[in-house]
């Protein structure tokens, strides 16, 4: 069975008084455990079509699955904790929260949407503190590292509640070329590792070739595979 | 809920200056109120003191229609022996009443054989009179330090009037009063003390023995003017009055009238008014406060919601319910007021015992001085604390309820 599922999802908003349709009956699958990229310009709706399996935006048209749930017609306080149990999140410019420490912001996710107790949230922490190699530099504030250092964090944020689906809006994007190949290599190894699905948009050619599964979108239509 | 509030507390710290000079405000207004509470309570408490303890007492009883001409101090308005002795019983069944004394009240001439001035008397019984106004000894300014407050005898003569009449503690007077049947009567007395003036009708008085007054003016048996009366706890007064009132209420004459009518200390002196006056600025300076902390947080907390929509964005896409990150700006609204409140109150507690330190004088009246003791009350200050974090969480309810309505997708859209 595939993780996610999308049929015939189309996808229109309004920008002023102009209909936009950023996707036009999308179908797609993708299974558990994979490594796949959206690519196409920007503007294509790579966004969109990550925002909609991500339970942060509603289809207008057609039916979304995500591990076995309709999220469709989720409501506000529904999808936000669908999306803490199920999901993570990695965005283009880091997004982490600059009061907090790298650990902190790790276990953010643990503290306030999972609710764990302390006992419960310190290894899970330390553990993806490892893994990304950020353990050294747990006690620091995002401001004080590099674009690089804050998107492992942002990795290590996303994973620590073991999601099954991992999306990434353009995650190399405000990133060089080479820590871009690093963070899209750290995610494969977690891919590996872990058995968790990334999904992630990309208008990058250089990196497509570490991806197993990619989909091409075009004015908000999804060409071949 | 902890983790809540430190993260409220981390948010806060992240604007220092903003979140500084915000809290500098609130905790201004709060050491505003706290100051001028403790000053305006501590002048008012000392006047009122002053008042119910040197002069008027808690309460007082007369005969019915007495107080309404008590600026002619009418004799034939005064309570009869018969009459007396039934109060004297309701007095002293009133488990209120911590002590009671019978007055006669009269006009007359006071003269040092050279001038002659007209004169406002007490005849007091002096073991009764000082226990129901125990600081009137207080006032005593040169004469009479120790024993009885005043003996048959006697007089103790107003300030002014010993100034102008040029008298000083042993010298002879004559007093001159004219009794109920208009015929004249007067009595030598030797002056025992020059009495200080206090603020309102009745201030400037003299007292007699009561047993003087009585035989001046050739009253029939032990008529009395009024009984003052004073309370075990002032606190309770318009309780002990409300009783009081009722129990003397059922006292009828003959004809099925009410014999007397109770007056509270502030139905009988003016400055019941100025007490109330301060009451009401007191409460203005609150609204003020309350103004100032709605103000300030609530526009600290919408800059706080607008500048971190992306960040409010962030957090709602990992999975923070829109209640959490309501409670999220709620905490952070509330933990400001309650810092620079809880910061206020302790400074404003501590100006007031500076001043009290230094000791600030008031004048007040003529030539009075009062030096001020201003101090505040535990359950104010938590009192003061508690309607300024109430306040806030007010304030922030509207930009935290902005934050949490926030869509996901906007939110990470906003730059």
């Amino acid at each position: 069975m595939s993780l996610v599922e999308l049929r015939n999802v189309g996808k229109k908003y309004y920008m002023g008084e102009v209909q936009v349709e950023a996707l036009k009956d999308v179908s797609l699958d993708i299974g558990k455990g994979a490594f796949v990229s959206i690519i196409g310009p920007s503007g294509s709706g790579k966004t969109t079509l990550l925002n909609l399996i991500g339970c942060l935006d509603r289809p207008s048209e057609g039916s979304i699955t995500v591990d076995g749930q309709d999220v469709g017609g989720l409501t506000r306080k529904q999808s936000a904790i669908f999306r803490g149990e199920k999901l993570g999140f990695v965005f283009q410019s880091f997004n982490l929260i600059p009061v907090l420490t790298v650990a902190e912001n790790v276990e953010y996710p643990l503290l306030m949407v999972r609710n764990l107790p302390k006992s419960e949230r310190r290894s899970p922490v330390a553990r993806m503190l490892e893994a990304v190699g950020m353990t050294d530099q747990k006690d620091k504030y995002p401001d004080q590292l590099s674009g690089g250092q804050k998107q492992r964090v942002a990795v290590a944020r996303a994973l620590v509640t073991s999601p099954s689906l991992v999306l990434a809006d353009e995650p190399t994007a405000n990133l060089d070329h080479k820590t871009a190949q690093m963070v899209i290599g750290l995610m494969k190894d977690m891919r590996d590792e872990l058995g968790t699905t990334f999904i992630f948009s990309t208008h990058d050619p250089r990196i497509v070739d570490q991806v197993e599964t990619v989909f091409h979108l075009s004015d908000g239509i999804l060409l071949d595979q | 809920m902890l983790k809540i509030f430190h993260l409220a507390w981390r948010n806060l710290t992240r604007y220092r200056r903003r979140s500084f000079l915000t809290g500098l405000l609130v905790a201004l207004g709060v050491i505003a109120v706290v100051v001028f509470g403790g000053l305006s309570e501590s002048f008012k408490s000392l006047v009122v003191g002053e008042i119910t303890d040197s002069m008027l007492g808690h309460l007082q009883v007369h005969r019915k229609g007495y107080v309404s001409s008590i600026e002619n101090l009418p004799l034939d308005k005064n309570i009869p022996e018969k009459a007396y002795q039934t109060l004297r019983t309701v007095l002293e069944a009133e488990s209120a009443v911590s002590a009671y004394s019978p007055r006669i009240k009269f006009g007359g001439m006071l003269s040092n054989f050279e001038t002659t001035t007209s004169i406002r008397l007490n005849g007091v019984e002096p073991d009764q009179e000082d226990r129901v106004v125990p600081d009137l000894r207080k006032r005593i300014t040169a004469g009479r330090e120790t024993g009885p407050l005043i003996e048959p005898g006697e007089i103790l003569v107003p300030e002014l009037l010993a100034k102008g009449l040029e008298l000083k503690p042993d010298d002879t007077v004559v007093l001159v009063a004219t009794n109920l049947d208009g015929s004249v009567n007067g009595i030598t007395l030797k002056v025992a003390g020059i009495l200080e003036g206090v603020t309102g009708p009745g201030g400037r008085d003299g007292y007699i023995h009561i047993q003087d007054a009585s035989v001046l003016l050739r009253l029939s048996g032990a008529e009395v003017s009024e009984v003052a009366v004073r309370l075990k706890d002032f606190d309770r007064l318009d309780e002990a009055f409300t009783r009081l009132a009722a129990a003397v209420a059922s006292l009828k004459n003959k004809e099925g009238q009410s014999m007397f009518e109770v007056h509270t200390w502030a139905d009988l002196s003016p400055f019941a008014n100025i007490a109330q006056l301060i009451d009401i600025m007191t409460i203005f300076v609150k609204f003020i406060l309350i103004a100032v902390v709605l103000v300030s947080v609530l526009n600290v907390m919408i800059m706080s919601v607008y500048e971190r929509v992306r960040e409010i964005g962030t957090l709602a896409a990992i999975g923070t319910t829109p209640g959490k990150i309501l409670s999220l700006f709620l905490a952070e609204g509330l933990t400001l007021g309650l810092i620079s409140s809880v910061i206020g109150a302790l400074a404003g507690t501590g100006l007031l015992w500076v001043l009290n330190l230094i000791g600030v004088e008031v004048t007040f009246g003529r030539n009075k001085v009062y030096t001020l003791m201003p101090s505040v009350e535990l359950d104010q200050l938590i009192y003061i604390c508690l309607i300024v974090v109430l306040i806030s969480a007010l304030a922030s309810l509207q930009p935290a309820a902005k934050a949490a309505r926030l869509e996901p997708v906007e939110a990470l859209r906003h730059v």
